[in-house]
């Protein structure tokens, strides 16, 4: 709330440059490091074994993950660890112009991308012969879904007690009107110069998503990389205080 | 140097303590540092730091007794849903011993069981048996699904809980180390059993567990226990005796 009172302030004043430090302040008024306003709740499914629900800006994401259990595909089942589903999905009403339903090129390849980059933080091997499935559904979308989706499918996976070695969060930088900057709105995404977004197991540092769409020369893909990483900082204490609230009293 | 207080909830990835501590269940240990895995509660024992889990799902370790049902009928083996990732394999030897019969004379699909896990394989295949005291074919009844890392908050210390929800309901409990509980008696205490149970694993976390659940307890029965007679109950209760042995 904090944030958005910050950027009225700026709005009405007029003196943006000088509270962000020389640079442009951006359409929706955020300074160039700044995140939309986010909120993060664990366990809001009764029927999931885990469940979440994210808001980053007008973003609205939901994640069940069922499992560890039978698989009866046989040909899918490994011997000696379990095995990661991801299914990513846009509801119709999610974007401006009605989205046909069902699966498209898009959602496939969020569906593998979000897949693979919760991987590396889950302990497969404790669960040998089973899948861990794993569901996303984009209720309302503004930019930034992918992260959105993979940070509420890491508080799910987390809610639904398996074990993992970190919570991945996921945050995008690029650049937009000339200047690099951090979380990319639905307008700066499509008018934007480059969107890179990213996800990382906070305490490591490992990242396990990157991916780049536009041009950025390498100092800025380094700026970028910067921004994304603190934006995954902020958003895992975030998804701890979620999963910790919903247990606290 | 410990990082965290006894009895703290931790997520995955957050570091419990650094240098001389070992790594126990829930936890695991990357660059001289224990962190936990899971959602849970630390506890820390001597040097040893172990995470008790939030939820989880059933893992079948060899002598649990779990409650499972059948879901399919084989040539020589019923197959059971346990409520685990596994499903449990019962040999018609387990049952007759050498003598052949058709199994589903002795139990049909749907009927729910009393077992032992008698063994688990490298691959998780699970062998069930029902050689022991009190297993065998549930009659009747409710089934009540928890999580099994919760199943010890519901029995209580040297079963105090439990044996405090068998004696202000007179119902008959019986608590699978699956998270399945069969609960039988009157269809109302049946309900408030099973109202009692969700809230055991609501508040499992929290202490002074026991004080709460007998004051809920008498509340709601302090509406019931006009209608109670004895008798009934204690014929309810031979009965079942009777029914356990197979």
């Amino acid at each position: 709330m904090i944030i958005i009172l910050t950027s009225k302030l700026i709005g009405n004043s007029n003196k943006g440059s000088l509270i962000t430090s020389g640079t442009k302040k951006r359409p929706d008024g955020r300074a160039f490091d700044e995140l939309r306003p986010l909120k993060i709740e664990a366990g809001v499914l009764e029927r999931a074994d885990g469940s979440s629900y994210v808001e980053i800006g007008d973003n609205k994401v939901l994640a069940a993950v069922y499992g560890p259990r039978e698989l009866h595909v046989r040909r899918l089942l490994k011997p000696n660890m379990a095995i990661l589903r991801c299914r990513y999905n846009m509801a119709p009403f999610s974007v401006e112009d009605r989205k046909r339903p069902g699966p498209d090129r898009r959602s496939v390849e969020i569906s593998k991308i979000t897949t693979e980059a919760l991987n590396p933080a889950v302990f497969l091997e404790k669960f040998p012969r089973s899948t861990i499935d794993i569901f996303i559904e984009v209720l309302q979308a503004e930019g930034g879904t992918r992260c959105a989706g993979i940070t509420a499918a890491s508080v799910a996976l987390a809610d639904a007690g398996i074990p993992m070695r970190d919570m991945v969060a996921a945050c995008a930088a690029g650049k937009a009107d000339g200047q690099v900057v951090m979380d990319l709105s639905e307008w700066e995404d499509k008018e934007g110069e480059a969107d890179l977004p990213i996800a990382m197991m906070p305490r490591t540092g490992d990242i396990t998503l990157l991916q780049m769409d536009g041009h950025l020369t390498s100092d800025e893909f380094e700026k970028a990389l910067d921004l994304a990483i603190k934006g995954c900082k902020i958003i895992s204490e975030e998804q701890k205080n979620a999963i910790k609230n919903r247990y606290g009293d | 140097m410990l990082l965290v207080e006894d009895k703290q909830i931790v997520v995955p990835g957050e570091i419990l303590a650094e240098g001389d501590y070992h790594s126990g269940r829930g936890t695991f240990k990357e660059e001289e540092k224990v962190c936990s895995s899971l959602v849970g509660l630390v506890a820390v024992r001597d040097k040893k730091i172990s995470v008790i889990p939030l939820q989880s799902k059933y893992i079948p370790k060899r002598g649990d007794v779990v409650i499972g049902e059948v879901t399919d009928i084989r040539f020589s083996m019923w197959n059971l849903d346990i409520n685990s990732p596994y499903s449990g394999i019962l040999p018609a030897a387990e049952v007759f011993g050498k003598e052949k019969r058709e199994l589903n004379r002795a139990f049909n699909v749907g009927d729910v069981l009393f077992l032992r896990v008698v063994d688990v394989d490298e691959v998780k295949k699970v062998k069930l048996g029902l050689k022991g005291r009190g297993l065998g074919k549930f009659r009747g009844g409710i089934l009540i699904n928890i999580t099994p890392t919760k199943v010890p908050r519901l029995i209580g210390k040297k079963g105090s809980m439990i044996n405090m929800i068998k004696d202000q309901t007179r119902c008959e409990v019986v608590v699978g180390q699956n998270g399945v509980v069969w609960v039988k008696g009157k269809p109302e205490m049946e309900r408030v059993v099973q109202k009692v149970v969700k809230t055991i694993e609501d508040e499992a976390h929290t202490s002074g567990l026991t004080d709460r659940i007998r004051d809920m307890l008498l509340e709601l029965l302090g509406e019931k226990t006009e209608k109670t007679t004895e008798k009934q109950e204690d014929k309810e209760e031979d009965e079942f005796e009777e029914k356990l042995i197979q």
